[in-house]
C-alpha cells in the first residue's frame, strides 16, 4: 500500500494555505515528500475560481470587508465558493501516477470518501449527474474544486459541518442556484475532529492509502 | 516542429476545454514549462511544454473545447535558447512531418466556429448568451426544450445545466418536461455501513504512529520479498590475510587519513572483482529484459538510530581500498547527521551490508530493489580450523550472498561467492 501523511493543521488563513500548498506540490513533485493530505479550517472567505464569474459574487467588496469576510481570486477548478468557520477543508496533494491519471475519476473519488464519512454519522448523501460535490436531498454539503499541475493535485473540498450557512448569501455557489446544508443542518451535531477521522479514514480506503497521521509545527510540516 | 496535443486526462474524457495560454505565439517555451491550461469538471490542470523552443503556432483558442490528441499549437525547436528563432517564418518548404498533415487547420481559426449551429428554433424567448448557445452546442441541447427563468423568460447558464442534470437522471427523451425544480435524484451509493468508533485504546498500548521512513522501509522490504525469489548461500571466508594486512595498515591509515581501517572496503573492493567476473550480479530485471548495467554502484547499508539507509558509493571500481574507505565513512557520517543528497541513495547496482559490526555471524539479508543480489558480512573471529590435518588459529568471516532466483541461479550465485572469497583469501598488496 502506498503512504499518505495526513495532519489536521486547524485555523490556517487563505493566503497562508495557499503558499503551504503551492510549497509542498513542488515538493511532492520533486519526490520529496510523500502524498498528503491536509484537513484545516479558514476564516470568512470567499474565493473566486480560474474560470469564475464575478457575476456570481452577489456582495459588493465593500460589504464583505464589513463583514469580516475576505476574498480570494485563486487557481482551483469551479466557480465561487465561501469557506468559513465550521466548515472541514480538505487538501490532497497527490500525485495522481501513482493512482490513476484519470481527473474524472479523482474528482468522483473525493467525492466518495465525504459519502462514505457522511454515512457513518446517518446521512445519505449522494451526487447529482453533470454538477461536481456532495447533495443531501438537493441540497450542496460539499463543494470541490481542484488544480493539477504534473498530476499533482492541490485545492479539494470544502465539507459543512456547523458552517452558519447564512454567509452563503454573498454569493451563488459554483454559479448554482442550489440550497446549501450543512451536517449539523441535518440534525448530525458531531464535534469536528470525529468528522476528520472518518474522512481520513474513507480517504485511505478510497484510495488505497496506508494513513500515517502527522504531528504539527507551526509553519514547516515535518518530514523526516 | 513539434505538436503539442490536448491530452486525455482520464479514461472516460474525451475532450477538454483549453482555458488559458500561458503563452503567446512567438513566445519562448522551456521544455515542461507549463504551456496551456484546460479544464474539466471542476479540475483545472496546467500543461507542460512537450519540448523546449518557439510557440510557433496557436491553433485553438482559449476558450475551446476540443478532442483529445487534437493538435492545439506547435513548438519550433530550432531556434535553440534564442528568443526568437534566426528564421522568421518558416516557409512552407520545411517538410512537414509526414504524419502531421490532416489536422494542419489553417493556423487562424476562424473566430466564430461556423460549426453546424443549430438553426435557432422558434419559441425561444429572450436573446441567447454565447455562453448558453455553446452550452447547447457542445451538449447537442434543444433550446426549445428548455423553459428560461432569466429575465424576461430568457435560458440562463443555471437553466441549461437543470436541464442536462434532468436529461442524465432520466434518459428517455421526455418531450418537454418542465425542468426547473430538478429532482436531485442522489445517486445510489456504494453502501457503506456505520463504523463504529474504534475501540477505546488498551491501557497497556503506546500508539505511535510510524515516521516516514519506517513506513518506506516497511513498503520497501515486503516489496522486495514480494518480487524477488530470495535465496541465501553463504560461504566460509579466512580472512587472516587481511587481517595481516589491516593490522599493518591501521596505524598508517589512522594517522595519516584520520580514517580508522575496517573490513569493510576489503569487502567491498573483493565484491567489485566479483561483479566484473560476473555481470548479470551487477543487473537489474526490466520486464522481460535484464539490464546490465555499466557502471558498478555499491550500496552501503548504514545503520541509522530508528532506520536505515542505503547510500551508494559510485563507480566502486574505480576505487582502492584507501578510498572505498573514505567513501563509506564520509556517507555513514552523512547518513547519520542527514545530510544525504537524493542523489546518493539512488542509482545502486549492487549492495553490501555489514551486519558482522553488530556481532552477527550470518544473516539472510533482504535484496535492495531493483537489484538482483545483496553480500552480507558477518563478524570476523579468530577461529581453530583444521588445515593440513593440523589445528589452527585463523580469521573466520561468513559470506552471505542473497540473490534474485528468478535471474541468477544457484551455481552462479556460489560462482560469483567463490570469486569474492578467494579474493579476500588470497590478498594482493596490488589490490590494495
Amino acid at each position: 500500500m502506498r503512504n499518505c501523511l495526513w495532519r489536521d493543521l486547524g485555523l490556517v488563513n487563505y493566503a497562508d494555505a495557499f503558499e503551504l500548498q503551492r510549497a509542498l506540490v513542488s515538493r511532492r513533485k520533486r519526490g520529496e515528500i510523500p502524498d498528503q493530505f491536509l484537513l484545516l479550517e479558514h476564516p470568512h472567505t470567499i474565493t473566486l475560481g480560474r474560470n469564475g464569474h464575478m457575476e456570481n459574487l452577489l456582495a459588493r467588496e465593500e460589504i464583505l470587508e464589513r463583514a469580516g469576510v475576505a476574498f480570494h481570486p485563486t487557481d482551483r477548478g469551479g466557480d465561487i465558493t465561501y469557506h468559513g468557520p465550521g466548515q472541514i477543508v480538505g487538501y490532497p496533494i497527490l500525485d495522481l501516477r501513482g493512482w490513476k491519471r484519470d481527473v474524472l475519476a479523482y474528482v468522483r473519488a473525493i467525492e466518495q470518501v465525504i459519502i462514505g464519512a457522511l454515512a457513518d454519522f446517518g446521512l445519505q448523501a449522494g451526487r447529482i449527474p453533470a454538477m461536481t460535490g456532495v447533495w443531501v436531498n438537493g441540497a450542496k454539503i460539499a463543494a470541490i474544486g481542484v488544480h493539477i499541475s504534473r498530476w499533482v493535485t492541490s485545492h479539494g473540498f470544502a465539507l459543512n459541518v456547523s458552517t452558519d450557512l447564512s454567509y452563503f448569501q454573498y454569493i451563488v455557489p459554483c454559479g448554482l442556484t442550489k440550497p446549501v446544508t450543512s451536517m449539523s443542518a441535518l440534525g448530525a451535531r458531531v464535534p469536528r475532529e470525529s468528522v476528520i477521522e472518518r474522512l481520513v479514514f474513507h480517504f485511505g480506503r478510497v484510495f488505497q492509502y496506508d494513513m500515517a497521521g502527522a504531528n504539527i509545527e507551526t509553519g514547516e510540516l515535518i518530514y523526516d | 516542429m513539434t505538436d503539442v496535443i490536448m491530452p486525455q486526462m482520464g479514461e472516460s474524457i474525451v475532450e477538454g476545454t483549453l482555458t488559458k495560454w500561458r503563452k503567446k505565439p512567438g513566445e519562448h517555451v522551456e521544455r515542461d514549462e507549463p504551456l496551456f491550461e484546460i479544464s474539466t469538471d471542476k479540475v483545472d490542470t496546467e500543461i507542460p511544454s512537450p519540448a523546449a523552443g518557439t510557440l510557433a503556432e496557436v491553433l485553438v483558442e482559449e476558450g475551446k473545447t476540443v478532442g483529445i490528441n487534437t493538435v492545439v499549437a506547435r513548438i519550433d525547436e530550432s531556434g535553440g535558447n534564442g528568443a526568437r528563432a534566426a528564421t522568421p517564418a518558416k516557409p512552407a518548404a520545411a517538410p512537414p512531418p509526414a504524419a502531421a498533415a490532416p489536422p494542419a487547420a489553417p493556423p487562424p481559426p476562424p473566430p466564430p466556429a461556423p460549426v453546424s449551429e443549430p438553426a435557432e428554433p422558434a419559441g425561444i424567448s429572450g436573446p441567447l448568451s454565447p455562453l448558453v448557445r455553446k452550452m447547447a452546442r457542445d451538449n447537442n441541447i434543444d433550446l426549445s426544450q428548455i423553459r428560461g427563468t432569466g429575465a424576461g423568460g430568457r435560458i440562463t447558464k443555471q437553466d441549461v445545466e437543470g436541464y442536462l442534470a434532468q436529461r442524465q437522471a432520466s434518459p428517455p427523451r421526455a418531450a418537454a418536461p418542465p425542468p426547473p425544480p430538478a429532482r436531485p435524484a442522489a445517486l445510489p451509493v456504494e453502501a457503506t455501513a456505520y463504523v463504529p468508533p474504534a475501540a477505546e485504546t488498551p491501557a497497556r498500548v503506546r500508539v505511535e504512529p510510524m515516521s516516514t521512513m519506517r513506513l518506506k522501509i516497511a513498503e520497501h522490504m515486503v516489496m522486495s520479498k514480494r518480487t524477488s525469489a530470495h535465496v541465501t548461500t553463504i560461504h566460509k571466508v579466512d580472512m587472516t590475510k587481511v587481517a595481516k594486512v589491516r593490522e599493518r595498515l591501521k596505524t598508517d591509515f589512522q594517522t595519516r587519513y584520520g580514517l580508522s581501517l575496517t573490513y569493510l572496503p576489503f569487502v567491498t573492493r573483493a565484491a567489485v572483482e566479483g561483479l566484473r567476473a560476473f555481470p548479470i550480479v551487477n543487473a537489474s530485471i526490466e520486464g522481460n529484459n535484464i539490464l546490465y548495467h555499466n557502471e558498478i554502484n555499491i550500496g552501503i547499508a548504514v545503520a541509522l538510530e530508528n532506520g536505515l539507509i542505503v547510500p551508494v558509493i559510485r563507480n566502486a571500481d574505480e576505487k582502492n581500498v584507501l578510498g572505498l574507505q573514505r567513501a563509506i565513512a564520509d556517507l555513514a557520517a552523512r547518513a547519520r547527521s542527514r545530510q544525504l543528497k537524493p542523489d546518493e541513495v539512488q542509482g545502486g547496482t549492487f549492495s553490501i551490508t555489514n551486519f558482522g559490526s553488530f556481532g552477527s555471524v550470518v544473516a539472510t539479508p533482504i535484496i535492495n530493489q531493483p537489484q538482483v543480489a545483496i553480500l552480507g558480512v558477518g563478524s570476523v573471529e579468530k577461529t581453530p580450523v583444521v588445515i593440513d590435518d593440523a589445528i589452527a588459529i585463523r580469521s573466520i568471516c561468513y559470506l552471505s550472498l542473497t540473490f534474485d532466483h528468478r535471474l541468477i541461479d544457484g551455481a552462479l550465485g556460489d560462482q560469483f561467492t567463490a570469486k569474492v572469497k578467494s579474493v579476500l583469501e588470497n590478498w594482493s598488496e596490488e589490490v590494495l
